[in-house]
């Protein structure tokens, strides 16, 4: 595995503990390129054709963010419409991401338990991420099921550091595996990978 | 006449030039170089310096005064305030223990009278401003546990010294002889000496009035004239005329300046008065220096060698001893308090005023005087080898060496990170988004009308040139992080970009330029930040007329945007295609520049496909 890229979008980074733990904790690795997406494109006004560049020379694409009102940040669907363009990621002769890993890991106030039918939020976190889901289907990607951070808001390091290893062995467990099916039929989110 | 002023002066320059570098290079500091050079060109060694030595020492002991002046113009008033507990309570502490031990050993032992033992005691008890203060400084030691707390001892005694002059006079009424100090008051004055502390109060209150009042609307006329010298004598003029009303009127000319510039801390001259008097306090007190020590009298101290050097242990063992016990009731730690009770033990400049006032009121007669006056400069010769010895010998066995990064003294530390030079509408814009940010600039503007506007608006800027390095540095620009030159003219931001990298290697720059001519010009001296004022509000008003014009606003500024870049872009291409410097090739290089910037333009738009959202471009 050549690359992996870890795009982080936060509006107010400087509020957000858990982002900036693993924005930092990403950064460690070698391995790992991270791009702090609203540090670098503050006007909105996305490098297509270098976040297209990225795209291509990343084996696996994680995309953090907060779940701000059962979804992402706009920067994140600012940057899906600018830079998955029509003839380049999907359409006719749009199959330069075709197999490409992605992958979203998201921080959430909520719990397993609330996001749920019987739960408060009546939906789980995998029906509210449809849209992202048939996205990445149309560009024909390799999508894995996401990775919570579930309770971000009284989380502690412990915890928070608990779930970095999980990520890690993710990545790891990727870096060997050519197909992902094995994983996306069996686990829901990636948090229970072994 | 002139020629023994040729001469005076060949001496004292020669000898600072000679012996303060290589007292520099033994590490034993600059002050000890003077007094050793001192006593060289004196009349027992070298003997290029005679009797005169006393008259050019009373001259230079306005070095001094200058010194109280700077210290008063940098100390903070709200910094003041914050340590007094320190100031009364250290430095209280310090002189009435001194002067309690000391009273008996003069009283007993040395058979002085009552009156002479307690004015010999209380002159004893101070300490050396001058050296303290420059070893501080010449050893970075002034943000130190010790150094704070030294200024504090040092700060009380320069008050102290006013009480104590004042009631010397009363001293000297029961003494046998007794010479009335010579006031100099005008006949109508006449009758106020019979009431010294009115005339105390009277003169205080002078220089308040004057300081705070008069004296900065005096600096702002003279300030419209631009003219730097100008500047320079109305502040030698002010800082001597003070110094002279409070000799005239009996009080120390020392703490009057101080005072004058504690007054004007706050004031918007404060940077330029201190770098305009700060050469002339280095020189004199180095004049002051080397002519202590041309004034050792070596046959006192021949004659009676063994009952000098007695006095001279005794009387700084018990500073040292008394200032070691006060430090540690202050809690200082171990190694700072050695330190601490080394920097102050020695006796001090004021005790000479104060030494020469008992002696014209008689208290004390002038044989014992003069030997005084030997054992004081022995000590203050003594002061700066015994810290030299602490620190290459007994500091380094006490392991723990505090950072003199300052921590714990943060919250006095005045410099901001960022300095602003030019406050003008460039400027004062920076200045206010910085300010609404939570970010604060030291300010340096040199129209002293937008100052004294701008002062009266809550911002802090000072008054001067920001071009002159000796500003710069009293502003901080040695601790700053940023320094932003938005100066209107482009030669001054030109100047202060081959200037200030030399000098301040650590300082980034953000430079205003008018247009692409300065960009490049600064950009040859290696200026990254460079903010064209002519880019972006030109590129946006395009936005606003296309948006007239029935453009929509989201893809203008997303066009605008882009524009902004590919400009700062072609900046530097173009840049490193410019060939010539010469002014002759200069114009024609411009006109070729703006051709090749349209032929860049037309690739740029050939290039630049707007596909985003743009469904047209899509096939199903």
């Amino acid at each position: 595995m050549k690359k992996i890229y870890v795009l982080v979008f936060h509006p107010r980074l400087e509020s957000s503990m858990v982002n900036r733990f693993l924005l930092n904790a990403f950064l460690t690795r070698e391995d790992i390129v991270v791009n702090d997406m609203y540090e670098l494109y503050p006007d909105f006004n996305i490098d297509v054709l270098k976040e297209q560049q990225d795209l291509l020379d990343a084996d696996l694409v994680i995309i953090q963010h907060p779940f701000y009102w059962y979804s992402a940040p706009p920067l994140v669907k600012q940057w899906i419409d600018l830079v998955l363009e029509h003839g380049w990621a999907y359409g006719r002769g749009g199959n330069k991401l075709q197999d490409k890993k992605i992958l979203h890991l998201i921080s959430s106030g909520g719990t397993f338990e609330t996001y749920c039918n019987e739960g408060k939020n009546l939906f789980t976190y995998i029906d509210l991420l449809r849209p992202f889901e048939m996205t990445y289907k149309l560009c024909q990607m390799n999508q894995l099921p996401p990775y919570i951070i579930p309770n971000a808001r009284n989380i502690n390091t412990k915890n928070l550091e608990e779930h970095f290893r999980q990520i890690e062995h993710v990545i790891d467990k990727l870096k060997l595996l050519e197909s992902t099916d094995s994983i996306s039929k069996n686990i829901n989110y990636l948090n229970e990978l072994t | 006449m002139a020629s023994d002023l040729f001469q005076n002066a060949l001496i004292y320059l020669g000898t600072a030039i000679v012996c303060v570098p290589l007292s520099k290079k033994l590490g034993i500091g600059s002050v000890l170089g003077y007094l050793i050079g001192g006593i060289l060109v004196g009349p027992f060694v070298i003997g290029l310096i005679g009797q005169e030595g006393h008259d050019v020492m009373h001259t230079a002991e306005f070095g001094v005064v200058m010194m109280l002046f700077v210290i008063g113009l940098e100390l903070n008033p709200a910094q003041f305030w914050k340590m007094r507990t320190k100031i009364v309570g250290l430095g209280g502490l310090q002189m009435l223990l001194t002067s309690i031990i000391l009273f008996p050993l003069l009283y007993f032992p040395l058979s002085f009278t009552f009156n002479a033992s307690l004015a010999l005691a209380l002159s004893f008890a101070m300490s050396s401003t001058a050296i303290v203060l420059q070893t501080l400084k010449e050893k970075s030691l002034d943000k130190t546990q010790a150094g704070q707390n030294a200024f504090s001892v040092l700060l009380f005694q320069d008050i102290a010294v006013i009480p104590i002059l004042a009631i010397l006079p009363l001293l000297a009424l029961n003494s046998a002889t007794n010479n009335n100090p010579p006031h100099h008051l005008p006949d109508f004055l006449l009758f106020i000496e019979d009431y010294p502390s009115l005339l105390l109060l009277l003169a205080v209150g002078f220089v308040f009035v004057l300081s705070k009042y008069l004296v900065p609307i005096f600096l702002r006329l003279i300030a419209k004239v631009h003219m730097r010298e100008l500047f320079t004598a109305a502040a030698l003029f002010f800082v001597i005329g003070i110094a002279w009303v409070m000799e005239r009127v009996g009080i120390s000319a020392a703490l009057g300046a101080f005072m004058a510039g504690v007054l004007l801390a706050n004031s918007e001259f404060r940077h330029e008065l201190e770098a305009d008097i700060n050469p002339f306090k280095g020189l004199l007190l180095g004049v002051f220096f080397t002519a202590v020590g041309s004034t050792i009298n070596f046959d006192i101290i021949a004659n009676e060698p063994l009952k000098i050097t007695l006095i001279v242990v005794i009387l700084m063992f018990v500073k040292w001893a008394v200032l070691y016990f006060v430090g540690k009731k202050f809690k200082l730690v171990s190694d700072q308090n050695i330190l601490f009770a080394f920097l102050l033990c020695q006796v001090g400049e004021f005790a000479f005023v104060l030494l020469s006032s008992i002696g014209l009121l008689g208290i004390v007669p002038k044989e014992e005087l003069d030997l005084f006056m030997a054992v004081v400069t022995i000590s203050m010769m003594v002061s700066p080898l015994l810290l030299f010895i602490n620190e290459k010998f007994i500091a380094p066995k006490f392991g723990v060496k505090e950072e003199s990064s300052g921590k714990i003294f943060d919250e006095i530390d005045e410099h901001n990170k960022v300095i602003l030079i030019g406050f003008g509408h460039f400027g004062s814009t920076i200045g206010r988004f910085l300010r609404a940010n939570n970010t604060h600039a030291t300010i340096i503007d040199n129209d002293s009308d937008r100052v004294n506007l701008l002062r009266k608006m809550g911002f802090k800027v000072f008054y001067g040139d920001g071009t002159r390095l000796d500003l710069l540095e009293s502003a901080g620009a040695n601790e700053a992080q940023i320094l932003i030159s938005a100066i209107d003219n482009p030669y001054a931001n030109i100047e202060l970009s081959e200037l200030l990298p030399k000098h301040f290697p650590n300082l980034k720059l953000f430079v205003r330029a008018k247009n692409r001519n300065d960009a490049y010009e600064l950009m040859d001296k290696g200026i990254t930040h460079i903010h064209r004022e002519s880019l972006i509000d030109s590129v946006y008003m395009g936005v606003d007329i296309l948006s007239e014009l029935g453009l929509r606003k989201y893809t203008l500024y997303r066009k605008a945007q882009d524009f902004i870049n590919y400009d700062n872009e072609a900046l530097e291409k173009l840049y490193r295609h410019r060939t010539t410097n010469e002014y002759i090739g200069r114009l024609r290089e411009e006109i070729e520049i703006q051709e090749s910037l349209l032929q860049e333009d037309k690739l740029f738009l050939e290039k630049a496909e707007d596909n985003a959202w743009d469904s047209s471009v899509r096939e199903i």
